[in-house]
Formats: structure tokens, C-alpha cells, sequence
């Protein structure tokens, strides 16, 4: 089962729905693996189904999950290169802009922000 | 299928505490029945579970008239502060005895959840503390299965762990085979992500009924210093705003205007249950 924050800044179902991303992502949930019923989902974060089903919707609309009749969700073939991408395209929205103001308001320089980036970025990849 | 209330009145002594009631539980929902103290919340699910008459208006079950009638009643369970069963009786025995009354009781079921919960089925009514009363009376809400279970302040008394547990166990049950659940409750947080649809009761009336998350789609919070938030504020529609040194929190009604000029030094979020209840039922 994935590990999961749920906050109270975004909707729930789009929490459960990054969650699962996320475990997709990380490969902690392979191509082809099932998914966390609604029943365990709602269960787990003592959500209401219905909250849990429109999360696992966001999967579905997308092509990411898909439904094999009276056993359950999977994730499906190409699921995790489709959510690399997806994310790729956040990315910038999500984090860079985040990351950017942060900085501003600290007043670090670009030069800094820029240093420090590439730091970590080559500390994570050892 | 519903339980359905048509301009529910009642009084005690000149105290209004329920205005003309009208609101409907639907089939396999699960509802947050929410209000403050003295509200209405406790008067209006006795009035439905026949323990005290309404002074006027009336209510079906399923479309069958609901007081005095012994078939729309067991289709509804309330628990409720009032414990009905004998305090010299053991709890063991009033599982049999719940039986009795509910035939679709499972008294198996009943005692797994007392195991799980440490409720010694030996023990007295008497002896109960206030969260083990809350408890038992629990364990039958969850085990006699049928189509309308109230649920009036469930928790009260039970430690975090075994309210977990409670939660857990009912989702479980409606899951499995779905329910209707009204939960009134002061501990909005607990409950915010639970429930599908919202009752909000204040001062005897019902100021809201709606699905939670067309209720939170309908505002959002902004926060920031206090020229901005007031600047952003002018002419919008605001609940309450929370102030905290030199910086504010509105809690803003419609749709978030980021563009707006004074928006750039604002941090938006979402409207929480629990904020939007408090700023409803304030005053």
C-alpha cells in the first residue's frame, strides 16, 4: 500500500489521485499491478468511497489505471512514461515557480538559486 | 427511498428547537448532521426515532409515514446519549436482547467488534464509562443492520485509537454493503472527509443541505498581509476573516480572482469544512 499525507489544501480525490501517481512513478506500483480497492482506499485515509472512486477516476480519464470487470483496477501499459511526461509539463508550475519565488523573497540571486540546484540535483543522482 | 421531513416544529417551554424542518436523508449516504450546541441536531434525530413527538409537521420513511409506525421505524436505529437498555443489564445480554428487537442484528458480528474494541461483554450497563457507553452503543449501530443508522455525537468519549477504529469499521460496513449514515457530530474535522452530503442546522433551522463538495467549491480562503486582503476583499462576498497580528484570512464566497490586481502578494486555498462551518454559524 502507498504512502499518502492527505492534506487540506487540495481536493482529497486529486490527493489520492497524485498518490497513486506517485506510486506509479516511483515504480512502487509496476505496469500491470493492481490497485488499492475503493474499499481499501476509503478505509486507509477514512474517506468516503465516493471520494475514493472519483480519485481513481482521475486514472482512469487519463489512461493511466484501467478496470478489468469483478477483479479490480490496474495500472496500465505506458502508464508510467504517460505520467512522466504529464509531470514534465507541471513541472515548472508545480515546482520551478514555487522554488523561484521562495528564493526571490529570501533574497538569494539567481546565480545562488542556480548553484544550489544543480548541488542537490547531482547529490540525488549518487 | 429517504427518510423525509415536511416543517418538523418543536418546543420545550418557549425554546424553539426545531423551526420547521424540512430536509431529506437519501438512501446509502452518508450524511454530516452538523450544528453548534443547543442547535436542533439531537431534538430533530429523537423526533425521527420516535423517542419525542413533534409539535407539527411530520416525516416519512420510504414514503410511509415515520411516527408511530412500528415498519418504518425498524428501518432506522438512532444512538443516541440516552442508553435504553437497563443498567443492571450485562452487555452480552443486551446484544441478545437488541436482537430481539432488530432481527437482522448479527450478534456474531457484534462481538468480534466488542474484542476489538476491549468491551467485556460481561460488564454492566452501570459500569460502563462514558466511552465504553459510547461504545457499545456503537458496536449495535454497526451490527443491526438496517437502512438508516443515526449516529448522534458517536465518539463521545472515545480515545483516538479506538475512534480511528470506529471510523475504519464503518467505512468498512458501508462499503461491503452501503448504508444510510447520519452523523452529527461537533468534531467537523473528523468527520469533513467522510461524508458525502452536509446538513448544517443553526439555532432550529437548516441553513444547508448539499453535497460537501458542492458546499466547498463555493469559497475559498485568501490570506496575506492586511492592505491586500482587505484591498482584495472590497466588494466580494465574505464569510468572516480571521485576523493574526498584521495578517488576515478571508474566507471569500464565488471564485478566486488571481488576477486580480491586489491578488499578487495573496496565497489562495481551499475552503476547509470546518473554517466554512464556524464562519456559517457564527452570531
Amino acid at each position: 500500500m502507498f504512502k499518502l499525507e492527505l492534506d487540506g489544501e487540495r481536493p482529497i480525490f486529486q490527493q489520492i489521485a497524485d498518490g497513486l501517481e506517485d506510486a506509479v512513478l516511483s515504480g512502487a506500483l509496476g505496469e500491470g499491478a493492481q490497485l488499492p480497492s475503493i474499499t481499501e482506499l476509503s478505509v486507509q485515509y477514512t474517506i468516503n468511497p465516493a471520494t475514493a472512486l472519483k480519485g481513481i477516476n482521475l486514472l482512469v480519464d487519463q489512461g493511466v489505471a484501467y478496470k478489468k470487470r469483478g477483479v479490480g483496477m490496474f495500472v496500465a501499459e505506458g502508464a508510467r512514461a504517460a505520467l512522466q511526461k504529464k509531470r514534465q509539463g507541471e513541472f515548472a508550475r508545480r515546482y520551478v515557480r514555487a522554488l523561484a519565488a521562495e528564493a526571490r523573497r529570501l533574497g538569494l540571486g539567481r546565480e545562488r538559486l542556480l548553484e544550489m540546484v544543480a548541488r542537490e540535483y547531482d547529490r540525488d543522482s549518487d | 427511498m429517504a427518510i423525509q421531513t415536511d416543517k418538523i416544529c418543536k418546543s420545550f417551554g418557549n425554546v424553539q428547537a426545531l423551526k420547521g424542518v424540512s430536509v431529506s436523508f437519501e438512501e446509502n449516504k452518508i450524511y454530516g448532521l452538523l450544528g453548534r450546541n443547543g442547535a436542533g441536531k439531537s431534538t430533530l434525530l429523537n423526533v425521527l426515532a420516535n423517542r419525542m413527538f413533534a409539535d407539527s409537521g411530520s416525516f416519512t420513511v420510504d414514503g410511509e409515514p415515520g411516527g408511530e409506525n412500528d415498519r418504518a421505524q425498524s428501518k432506522l436505529f438512532l444512538m443516541s446519549e440516552q442508553t435504553l437498555h437497563p443498567e443492571g443489564m450485562r452487555v452480552g445480554k443486551a446484544f441478545q436482547w437488541t436482537q430481539a428487537f432488530y432481527p437482522s442484528f448479527d450478534q456474531g458480528y457484534a462481538l468480534r467488534l466488542a474484542g476489538e474494541f476491549q468491551l467485556d461483554t460481561h460488564t454492566k450497563m452501570s459500569g460502563l464509562s462514558t466511552g465504553y457507553r459510547s461504545i457499545f452503543k456503537l458496536i449495535l449501530g454497526l451490527s443491526v443492520n438496517v437502512p438508516y443508522v443515526l449516529l448522534d455525537e458517536p465518539v463521545l468519549g472515545l480515545d483516538a485509537n479506538h475512534r480511528e477504529l470506529f471510523y475504519r469499521r464503518l467505512l468498512e460496513k458501508y462499503a461491503e454493503n452501503p448504508f444510510t449514515v447520519v452523523l452529527s457530530t461537533h468534531l467537523i474535522e473528523e468527520v469533513a472527509d467522510l461524508i458525502e452530503d452536509v446538513v448544517i442546522i443553526k439555532a432550529g433551522t437548516v441553513i444547508r443541505q448539499e453535497s460537501r463538495e458542492s458546499l466547498l467549491s463555493q469559497g475559498y480562503t485568501v490570506s496575506g498581509g492586511a492592505g491586500a486582503v482587505e484591498a482584495y476583499i472590497q466588494g466580494r462576498q465574505v464569510l468572516g476573516v480571521d485576523a493574526l497580528g498584521g495578517l488576515r484570512t478571508a474566507y471569500v464566497l464565488g471564485e478566486a480572482d488571481k488576477t486580480a490586481q491586489s491578488a499578487k502578494d495573496l496565497e489562495f486555498g481551499a475552503m476547509d469544512l470546518q473554517k466554512l462551518f464556524i464562519q456559517l454559524t457564527n452570531s
